[in-house]
């Protein structure tokens, strides 16, 4: 079940161990980040590229907006 | 985009997935912290001055006008209990004599930016408007301070 998140659960997940993912294009990732996030462009993930994220931790994504 | 990865990581055996639909722009314009190539300080929240005074709609703007001028601003911006912007004193109100209160010669509702916005935007929009400052207030309202332009201009240098 997706669990949506505020900015203050975001913040609080991320002092629990969270992992944030950012699923933009890695232009965007670049251009500016929150910060500690990975990249994983959406067209790209899938289990290899989803590889480096630890399964008994949170994960939070997150893209521009709610576009 | 975020809601579609989420399934995806969900569908990969991943458990506890958290879908931050409001995204970087809601983590920006509250004024936290962003890293890459145009990080926090390329942005209007990193030079804004946070010690711009403020003061109650029910303030007597005799009261005011002495903390204002005695702490060398000719500006002040009227807050709600929560910190919200709902109006500003400007210098004609500052030095002149009227003595009522500050809700009545208040200006209402002045155009803010948020701490996001990057420093070169917020300059071209105050040389094209003329304006020497600009409130910067986070995405619920609150007063984060004022970018003056002076100050900006110099960080840009």
């Amino acid at each position: 079940m997706l669990m949506p998140v505020d900015r203050e659960g975001v913040r609080s997940l991320l002092e629990q161990g969270a992992q944030l993912v950012e699923v933009l294009p890695a232009d965007e990732y670049e251009y500016e980040r929150l910060p500690g996030a990975l990249n994983i462009p959406l067209k790209t993930l899938d289990a290899e590229t989803a590889g480096p994220l630890d399964p008994g931790l949170p994960v939070i994504v997150y893209c521009y907006d709610q576009q | 985009m975020s809601p579609r990865a989420a399934s995806r990581l969900e569908e990969l055996g991943y458990t506890q997935v958290y879908d931050y639909t409001a995204g970087k722009a809601d983590w920006a314009s509250f004024g936290l912290p962003l890293e890459g190539d145009h990080d926090s300080g390329t942005r209007v929240g990193a030079h804004v001055r946070t010690d711009v005074p403020a003061c109650a709609p029910h303030d007597r703007l005799v009261d005011v006008r002495g903390r204002v001028l005695a702490a060398g601003w000719d500006t002040c911006f009227v807050t709600d209990e929560h910190g919200v912007v709902l109006g500003r004193l400007g210098r004609a109100v500052l030095t002149g004599d009227d003595n009522g209160s500050v809700e009545e010669a208040m200006s209402l509702g002045p155009s803010t930016v948020r701490p996001s916005l990057e420093l070169d935007k917020a300059v071209e929009r105050m040389r094209r408007q003329q304006l020497t400052t600009l409130p910067v207030t986070r995405s619920d309202g609150v007063l984060i301070g004022v970018l003056r332009r002076e100050d900006a201009e110099r960080a840009l240098e």
